[in-house]
């Protein structure tokens, strides 16, 4: 060693300053942007909410009158799903249910659908998917006004088998090239109604779930 | 000192245009280019990234050593990368969730390593920044323009989306160039990045041959023979 350090370490402490400079920079742009971001995030969220149910028709605050639901059976998927519950004047109005569609062409398509209390489709919009740009995409409402079909649908309207694609015998359009897209949302949107119709008091009783600090 | 910049300036946004001639950060520049506004996004995220990494690596270039430099240019471009995509999920969160995974995967563009190794690790930090910027504003013009080439042929339409990085004023910037556009499907996914890019290097290919031909005499194929030698050094 002959009183100087040696060259590995000498490197490793180097290395170590680098390192700590870095955490030392994101530490701070962490605690400058922490804040914003949760806000964005949960802008984001509200506007998708207010998409399909105007924000005049409620008055509680729905990212926290919201609860999460599981089951497997009906909505073939593992996910617990979302419930946002609208109130007016502490009255059930309406509920948003974030379900997904497992069967999509590729994988997973997120959705949030609105029902009024009377089980009346207030409306669907897509959250994410993968489907494929220009044969499955319709189903944004970007891309074409397919998603507004659901409006004002309920379980008796139309009856069971007409909750399908017309290649099935059902009531609703599929695309061009593309019918696995609308099929996996039609049935996705159906079984939330399902759900919604059997546990409707259920649904507005329920306890809200203790919102989550850190990723909202 | 002006002189040297000008050179470095020229470098780095023509002669050594990272998209063009040295086809480096490739995967950010297919993916992204669908429309002008993304590939803007993404070319000045890719610029600041630049200009601020090979900033620090030029001041730090005392110290480093050269079996650890590597892994130090990394820890600086990622620490750079992780700023900037926190910066932009909370000042630009639509245009954040468009680019998403791209804006990490800056990191592994290996232009940002490779000027960091080449350039500024051997130079001031006044020619470093310079480098950093003209590199950057070199693959910003390239996103752009191929941006431009996929969304015009694509949707018909230039600068849609503009809102997403300059507020609601913004949508007034979009121009529908050609209106009821049917719309192409193959400039909007990745093979019209390919072929895109071909067209952009083919059309710099052939700028660059009328500039080097002019000062030869006329009827020489010794130009021709200069031109391949001059776009493939490196």
């Amino acid at each position: 060693m002959n009183g100087t350090t040696h060259p590995v370490i000498r490197s490793g402490l180097l290395l170590g300053l680098i390192a700590l400079l870095g955490t030392v920079l994101l530490t701070g742009v962490n605690a400058l942007t922490h804040e914003r971001i949760a806000e964005q995030e949960k802008r984001r969220v509200l506007q998708q909410l207010n998409a399909i149910l105007p924000a005049a028709s409620y008055n509680n605050n729905l990212l926290e009158d919201m609860i999460e639901i599981t089951n497997e059976a009906l909505f073939n998927h593992p996910a617990p799903v979302t419930v946002y519950r609208a109130r007016m004047d502490d009255q059930p109005v309406a509920v948003l249910m974030a379900v997904t569609a497992p069967d999509g062409y590729n994988g997973d398509i997120r959705l949030l659908a609105g029902f009024d209390n009377s089980g009346t489709v207030l409306g669907v919009r897509v959250v994410s998917h993968r489907e494929t740009p220009g044969l499955g995409d319709p189903i944004e409402i970007e891309k074409s006004a397919w998603i507004l079909s659901f409006m004002d649908k309920s379980l008796l309207n139309p009856q069971a088998g007409g909750w399908a694609v017309k290649r099935d015998g059902g009531e609703f359009d599929q695309f061009t090239g593309a019918t696995i897209s609308p099929r996996a949302v039609v049935k996705a949107v159906h079984n939330a109604l399902v759900y919604f119709d059997a546990n409707r008091q259920s649904l507005f009783e329920t306890d809200a779930k203790k919102p989550k600090r850190d990723n909202g | 000192m002006a002189e040297q910049l000008k050179q470095i300036l020229v470098d780095g946004a023509w002669r050594q245009n990272t998209g063009l001639v040295v086809l480096l950060g490739l995967c950010p520049l297919l993916a992204v280019t669908n429309t002008l506004i993304n590939g803007l996004a993404l070319g000045l995220a890719t610029m600041l990234t630049l200009m601020v990494s090979n900033l620090s690596v030029s001041a730090l270039r005392g110290l480093l050593r050269p079996e650890i430099r590597i892994p130090a240019f990394v820890l600086i471009i990622a620490s750079v990368v992780t700023a900037i995509e926190l910066l932009m999920h909370a000042y630009f969160y639509d245009l954040f969730r468009i680019l998403g995974i791209f804006i990490p995967l800056i990191v592994t563009n290996c232009a940002i390593i490779g000027r960091a190794e080449a350039f500024a690790s051997r130079h001031g930090p006044l020619p470093s920044l310079m480098d950093g910027f003209a590199t950057g504003l070199g693959f910003c013009i390239t996103l752009v323009l191929l941006g431009a080439l996929r969304e015009l042929t694509g949707h018909g339409t230039l600068l849609a989306g503009a809102e997403m990085l300059l507020g609601d004023w913004g949508s007034y910037l979009t121009l529908t160039i050609i209106p009821e556009h049917p719309g192409f499907l193959l400039a909007m996914l990745p093979p019209g990045a390919f072929f895109g890019l071909a067209l952009l290097i083919a059309a710099r290919n052939a700028l660059q041959a009328d500039k080097i031909k002019r000062p030869a005499r006329p009827f020489s194929n010794l130009s021709r023979d200069k031109l391949i030698g001059n776009t493939h050094e490196t």
